[in-house]
């Protein structure tokens, strides 16, 4: 279906876009004696942050449209549930393929064959550059906890492509 | 008749709070802010019970002599609250349900407006509230919107046909309605009300 290749191209645009790695930042960027190599970091990084905080802002917005009707969540393996059924759907049309936790605020959701990775390689190849295309993902689960009651953190990791894993940390309070 | 409505956060302070002006505002002000508790009560009870489909709607929070309050909360911890005027006995729960409904919609619109932050007060430029249930015909629409362009179907099966209200840049408020007598279209007017923010 045309539907889903879009959003794919798009994710691939913004993240070519927003990692531009500029080997010479100029006088402004940083005020490091370490100059480039400084410079270089802080733009790969902000770069990161700039991505998931964009899937963060999807993600709240999604996290109010798509649970309707039924005030469905009792608790919070129900939100981690619809994570990776209805918004996961919703945004890759698959759903997740294994949630495990230990019941103790930290979640692993592993996807087997992550859309936005399947394209890339099958394997160790561009392992390095993996990363970069999953921020934008833990920005959206982020997003969706956040607008439904959840404070977390969610990190993601590559072993081997197209499989990859979210960890969503849910500290106590 | 729809006095006041008003959009809670999670966190319980006001996203968007608008009531008729001709009345002491400050007294719906309060008396939503009463009804946070019981909203609270309800959600607390629905919690302990054991049944899988949990409603949104609330239902009726609490009657007072003059009005009466009436609550919904959505997934997201975001309460509705509306106040109703308790003379108008025509209005039916589930026309109730369906105004919060669509308020429900429109909150959701809003959320997914690029240029609005979750969490900051619901700025809207244009608030059109639905002052009479009963007017003729009429699904009452409530919309409190961020963009500048809306074209709002207000009533759609009252005498004459579609009305549309579109607002403009020039907060100049276009009523586009076919021609027809003049007694109809005052009657219309009489029963939506426009406020201009």
């Amino acid at each position: 279906m045309a539907d889903t290749v879009l959003f794919e191209f798009l994710h691939t645009e913004m993240v070519a876009e927003l990692w531009a790695h500029d080997p010479d930042p100029g006088p402004g960027v940083s005020a490091g004696s370490r100059g480039e190599e400084v410079g270089a970091t802080t733009g790969q990084k902000m770069s990161l942050s700039v991505l998931e905080s964009m899937g963060f802002r999807v993600g709240q917005a999604l996290g109010e449209r798509l649970p309707r009707e039924t005030l469905a969540f009792r608790e919070e393996l129900d939100v981690l549930k619809f994570l990776c059924k209805d918004l996961w759907v919703a945004v890759f049309q698959k759903q997740m393929d294994s949630l495990r936790t230990n019941h103790q605020g930290t979640y692993v959701l592993q996807d087997n064959s992550f859309p936005l990775l399947l394209p890339m390689a099958s394997g160790l190849q561009y392992l390095e550059e993996a990363p970069k295309f999953l921020a934008f993902t833990c920005g959206l689960l982020r997003g969706a906890l956040c607008t439904l009651g959840i404070e977390s953190v969610v990190t993601a990791s590559v072993a081997a492509l197209p499989v990859c894993k979210f960890q969503v940390l849910i500290p106590k309070s | 008749m729809a006095v006041c409505i008003a959009v809670i956060a999670k966190e319980n302070y006001p996203l968007y709070i608008r009531s008729t002006p001709t009345e002491n505002e400050l007294k719906f002000h309060y008396m939503v802010h009463t009804s946070l508790d019981v909203v609270d009560e309800k959600i607390s009870a629905m919690g302990k019970a054991l049944v899988d489909q949990r409603e949104l709607y609330l239902g009726l929070l609490y009657p007072t002599e003059d009005y009466k309050v009436y609550g919904y909360v959505t997934n997201s911890k975001v309460k509705f609250v509306m106040v109703v005027d308790s003379s108008n006995t025509a209005l039916r729960d589930n026309e109730i349900r369906s105004m919060f409904r669509k308020l429900h919609n429109s909150y959701t619109d809003v959320m997914c407006n690029p240029f609005y932050n979750p969490g900051d007060r619901i700025q809207s430029r244009w608030a059109l509230l639905p002052v009479s249930a009963s007017s003729p015909g009429g699904p009452y629409f409530l919309c409190p919107i961020q963009s500048r362009w809306a074209l709002l179907p207000v009533s759609v099966s009252s005498p004459g046909g579609p009305y549309f209200l579109c607002p403009i840049q020039s907060r100049w408020a276009l009523l586009l309605c076919p021609i027809q007598s003049s007694r109809a279209f005052d009657n219309m007017v009489t029963s939506m009300m426009i406020q201009v923010c």
